[in-house]
């Protein structure tokens, strides 16, 4: 029989390689070494090279130089040295550019995939299909933000240098990501490439050279993990972006405390894939391929918990063991590969060490089959507890957990039974079921009928540990921009005199004495450790009257109240607009007193009317928008309604400057209240007792109880329990420059949002008090993907 | 075969099933089908998906390529068809490549021809005619081809009259609207009445996918034509304004699976229509494969509908053995 007769028989696909050989003339003519990328020029290749090796074959195939800390200096001051002229090039010039850029991509799309397989060890298919498209598109749809800067985001100025640090697992694509809405905005980069794979960032000079990018707006620095952090700990760097993991995140929030570095975080997932009922099966098998299964499973939004119906679990298991078995591991550069190389050999170690122990925990694997090397199987782990280290880690791997559920809510319970919260697959063909828990699941990206999908038009990043900030659309642009506010000013630290809870340091009283308390759960509440501090009129030295000295348990209490409230971010922006106006009503009813408090701390008449009446409006102002910060609906794929939502936080801290004891605090509370969150405030330290004064008026507006909780005490330690209670979603801290830091270190346990400014920088009374900024920075945006067709 | 056999008449032995193994069907079965979800986006992203994620070169797409022959019904449909149209098809089924090709792909004691013809019934006694002496079955559509809007019982004797003319296979349509109305025992009615005027003579169900629209109505309609003891389900007449697609064939493949899963026996697929060029011919058979696995890459239950598809696997074909692109006049018309 001929060669095709038997072929005929097998019907086998048989080798498809894609060809390596332009890729490997260019990593040929580079032997030497490839040097960094510093103001437009590539480097003579350092002293010290790294060997960069294709995980696929174990073969070295660059060399790459590693930045020293002189070498991040340089590039860093190349960013700055670019910065003026580019960010005040109009945003057509810088639309320009960046069309070039997408335009350039599109026409190297072949090179820069091979090279990203080779490098990565990703399948051909994938690094063609999906990485490279999409970082064309994102430098296309970054091209239309420079283009609209000045109309979209009026006032809005760009950060400055920002500092990259990518990943591996899409080496270009997080790139596009970082480094498409930074120049967009008017910002010049430095960008440190993963070490493993540094090869595409270095392609992407190239063509950057080739468009004629100018000098210094785009600087590589390859190296290892010290580079990173030097960028991170650099004066001169205003913003730091970064996409890893976890623990590396929480390292880079500490490092940046206090500095006043903005940052977005894209860090770790463990998301969760439900699969209901009614779902199509087939569907939902094939949405596993795609969520696990693609780039070896090393994608922080994986779904790697599957949750099935337990009605249907066994078919589904059947129907994903049989498409398991025609998954295909092997070379990535065969375009039938299905499944590639892990990127390095220590994380197939790491891999295998966490699905051991997750097998000694009692999970049953299922296993297809994979190349010899750097390849690990497909695999499904069953018999997997929500404790189990397999369903509680994230693997970086090709390894799913299988679970069954009873009820749909018992599905939103054990998809949320995590810290993280980047991204939800959920499978259903009842809309009503498939919404309503995409709107009860804490993700930041949903796919309802669909996982993996991105587009550059829509916002991608988490909730909770999973990190912070938006990474796509007009969210993510805010991550790059800084929206009209305050600038520094002279004097602007805050620092209260220290309490004294010591008996008669205060003076005479003056008046009937007032018991303030601390309101907590809807009801007013003595002090845990039962000690109170004067509050004393600046110039006659009199008692204003004792406020009670908060401590841990108290902050501890306030937040259990708070998150038993929740129920209020559930409510239509119609009901929380009815409370506000009421709350304004009462104020206002009360007004003179609200403004006799005032000058009890020796603030002037006027000065205390004014006040209380800002105080009035701005319940006004915030009642009006909280039936109005409406979500978006953004353009992406084709069949697909894609909304981006923005939601509470849920529970957060507020911290109040000194300075203004009662406009100070609802000026904080009311945005928050406005999005649907539950508090916890700790009210001006020297002035505390106009908040205490507001419970009445809380209570007769028909606040719920537990959605607004006040401690009074001492600033610093108060905000430092609420910096490290992990049941605290958001902190806005308005204090110390010293506060500020450790604020920000103390956040990094749970990964909340802070945002933090010293108290005596803003005019609480102007235009800077409120805004819409506020409210973005209230809220988080979920972005829910909507297929449709039948 | 001749025209003159009678119609009891065994089926040709070669590329149909043996009778032993067909689908006998069973009884209605709603629950099989009625809250059996069909989701189009997913199962459009499946379909796209699946033809990137394989790639056949070289040999084995010269081999794919001779087997998309091996399974090709070459088809004639037309209102102008006439005997010596029909003459020139069959003479193309007997020989589909040249013999230099042949010899090229070294495959002459494969003795290759397409898998059958397929023509309007009053063109099967020319093509039995041409054929004779080879083992090439005649299909013949019936049923009020393509609309199938006749009454029954005429319906049934169409079937009769082409068998009785000497057809080895039947082709038939489905009444569109029992699907769109619902109505499922009509339908599995009228099947299964026209399952038992073919007899021992295999029926291909004609679904008119282009008709039913949704994806959901496409798997009931396969699934009901299978338990009226369908031996093949097939996608469209080629009439309909779309025919053939990946999505649609995903779902007929899975509604194909589930059926064996349940019962055992394995049914044909058949798409039909708008398929062209060699690329769809091995995209098909990349469909087959990943979704139902090497049984169904053969004739036996695997058929591609098509005319001008051949033409193409030819001057591809010739490539794979010269090295140099070919020119469609360079090779015989069907």
């Amino acid at each position: 029989m001929s060669s095709i007769a038997n072929l005929i028989d097998s019907m086998d696909y048989g080798p498809a390689p894609e060809s390596a050989d332009i890729v490997e003339t260019w990593l040929d003519a580079h032997k030497q070494g490839f040097g960094l990328y510093i103001n437009g020029k590539m480097q003579p290749p350092t002293e010290e090279l790294a060997e960069i090796t294709n995980p696929a074959t174990g073969k070295v195939i660059a060399k790459v130089s590693r930045a020293t800390s002189e070498d991040v200096d340089a590039a860093v001051a190349a960013a700055r040295a670019a910065f003026p002229k580019w960010s005040s090039l109009p945003g057509h010039e810088r639309a320009r550019y960046m069309y070039a850029l997408a335009r350039h991509i599109q026409q190297h799309a072949r090179f820069l995939a091979v090279l990203e397989s080779m490098d990565n060890g990703k399948p051909i298919r994938e690094a063609r299909d999906i990485d490279v498209p999409l970082v064309a598109r994102h430098f296309y749809h970054h091209a239309g933000w420079a283009e609209l800067m000045e109309t979209e985001f009026p006032g809005a100025k760009p950060l400055g240098v920002c500092g990259q640090v990518i990943p591996w697992n899409f080496p270009l694509l997080m790139m596009a990501w970082k480094v498409a809405p930074a120049l967009a905005a008017g910002n010049t980069v430095v960008i440190k490439p993963a070490s493993f794979t540094p090869l595409s960032a270095l392609a992407f000079t190239r063509i950057c050279d080739e468009v004629g990018l100018p000098e210094g707006v785009v600087n590589v620095v390859t190296g290892n993990y010290q580079a990173g952090q030097q960028i991170v700990a650099h004066p001169d760097v205003n913003k730091i972006a970064f996409t890893g993991s976890t623990p590396v995140g929480q390292d880079i929030r500490k490092r940046t405390a206090g500095s006043g570095k903005k940052l977005t975080l894209e860090l770790g997932g463990k998301s969760p894939f439900i699969v209901f009922a009614d779902a199509d099966l087939d569907a939902a098998v094939e949405g596993v391929v795609d969520a696990i299964w693609f780039n070896q499973g090393q994608v922080c939004c994986a779904g790697s918990r599957i949750l099935v119906a337990e009605g249907v679990a066994e078919r589904f298991t059947a129907l994903l063991k049989a498409r398991m078995a025609s998954l295909k591991c092997g070379s990535p550069l065969d375009k039938c590969t299905d499944i590639g190389a892990i990127v390095h050999p220590s994380q197939k170690r790491s891999i295998e060490e966490l699905v051991a122990k997750g097998v000694a925990q009692g999970a049953e694997l299922y296993q297809g089959a994979a190349m010899e090397g750097c390849f690990y199987p497909p695999t499904l782990a069953m018999n997997v507890e929500p404790a189990n280290i397999l369903a509680t880690e994230e693997i970086f791997g090709p390894v799913a957990t299988l679970t069954s559920f009873r009820t749909p809510e018992d599905a939103v319970l054990l998809a949320n039974n995590t810290r993280y919260g980047l991204a939800a697959s959920i499978w259903s063909e009842n809309i009503n079921l498939a919404l309503a828990t995409a709107a009860q699941v804490k993700a930041g990206v949903v796919w309802i009928n669909s996982t993996n999908v991105f587009d550059a038009g829509a916002g991608f990043g988490g909730y909770r540990e999973s990190g912070y900030g938006r990474e796509g659309g007009r969210e993510g642009m805010l991550s790059y921009l800084e929206l009209p506010g305050p600038g520094p000013q002279k004097n602007e630290d805050d620092i209260p005199a220290p309490i004294r809870p010591e008996p008669g340091v205060g003076g005479r009283l003056a008046g009937i004495d007032r018991t303030a308390k601390f309101y907590i759960g809807g009801k007013q509440k003595r002090p845990d450790g039962n000690y109170a501090y004067p509050v004393i009129h600046p110039k006659s030295g009199k008692l204003v009257g004792l406020a009670g000295d908060g401590n841990r348990k108290d902050i501890r209490d306030a937040v259990e109240a708070a998150s038993n409230a929740r129920g209020w971010g559930g409510s239509t922006g119609h009901n929380r607009a009815q409370i506000l106006y009421f709350l304004a009503e009462n104020l206002a009813a009360r007004s003179d007193e609200f403004a006799d408090r005032l000058q009890s701390f020796g603030v002037t008449a006027a000065n205390a009317t004014r006040e209380v009446e800002t105080s009035i409006r701005r319940a006004f102002w915030y009642a009006a928008q909280a039936d109005k910060f409406d979500g978006m609906v953004h353009s992406t794929q084709s069949s697909f309604v894609t909304l981006a939502m923005y939601e509470a936080l849920g529970v957060m801290g507020l911290v109040c400057p000194t300075a203004h004891p009662l406009l100070g605090l609802v000026s904080l509370l009311l945005p928050a209240l406005a999005m649907g969150n539950c508090v916890v405030a700790i009210p001006s330290q020297t002035w505390p007792l106009s908040a205490t004064d507001l419970y009445q008026v809380l209570e007769t507006s028909d606040i719920p109880a537990g959605v607004v909780n006040i401690v009074t005490g001492d600033r610093e330690s108060l905000a430092k329990t609420l910096a490290d209670h992990d049941g605290v979603d958001g902190l806005w801290y308005f204090g110390s420059e010293a506060g500020i830091k450790r604020v920000e270190e103390s956040s990094i346990g749970n990964l909340k949002q802070t945002w933090t400014e010293p108290g005596g920088r803003r005019d609480w009374l102007g235009k800077d008090g409120y805004g819409r900024s506020f409210l973005y920075k209230a809220t988080q945006v979920k972005n829910i993907w909507v297929p449709y067709g039948e | 075969m001749n025209a003159n056999a009678p119609s009891q008449a065994e089926p040709p032995a070669v590329a149909t099933l043996s009778n032993q193994q067909r689908n006998p069907g069973m009884a209605l079965t709603p629950e099989m089908f009625e809250s059996h979800a069909v989701n189009r986006s997913a199962t459009q992203r499946r379909a796209a998906t699946l033809v990137t994620r394989r790639s056949v070169k070289k040999e084995n797409q010269a081999a794919w390529l001779v087997n998309a022959i091996r399974c090709m019904d070459l088809t004639t449909l037309s209102g102008d068809d006439t005997e010596g149209r029909v003459r020139r098809l069959c003479a193309k089924a007997r020989q589909p490549l040249s013999p230099e090709l042949v010899a090229g792909l070294g495959i002459a004691d494969m003795k290759l021809t397409t898998g059958a013809v397929c023509v309007y019934p009053t063109m099967v006694p020319h093509a039995v005619k041409a054929l004779s002496g080879t083992d090439i079955p005649v299909a013949s559509v019936a049923t009020g081809f393509p609309a199938g809007l006749m009454p029954l019982h005429l319906r049934l004797e169409e079937i009769r009259w082409a068998i009785g003319e000497g057809a080895g296979e039947i082709d038939i349509v489905i009444t569109r609207e029992h699907v769109l109305n619902r109505n499922w025992q009509a339908l599995y009615d009228e099947i299964a009445q026209m399952r038992a005027a073919c007899g021992l003579v295999h029926i291909k169900v004609i679904l008119g996918t282009g008709d039913l629209q949704t994806l959901r109505n496409v798997y009931a309609a396969s699934m009901i034509a299978m338990q009226a003891g369908a031996d093949f389900i097939k996608t469209s007449t080629g009439k309909e304004t779309v025919n053939a697609t990946l999505p649609v064939s995903l779902v007929m493949t899975r509604a194909i699976r589930d059926y064996r899963m349940a019962t055992g026996y394995k049914v044909g697929f058949k798409p039909a229509g708008g398929m062209k060029s060699a690329k769809d011919a091995l995209n098909w058979q990349i469909l087959m494969k990943e979704e139902l696995g090497n049984e169904w890459l053969k004739p036996d239950r695997f058929r591609l509908g098509a005319s001008s598809m051949l033409g193409d696997i030819e001057r591809q074909l010739e490539h794979h053995i010269t090295g140099r692109y070919s020119a469609a006049h360079r090779h015989s018309v069907a």
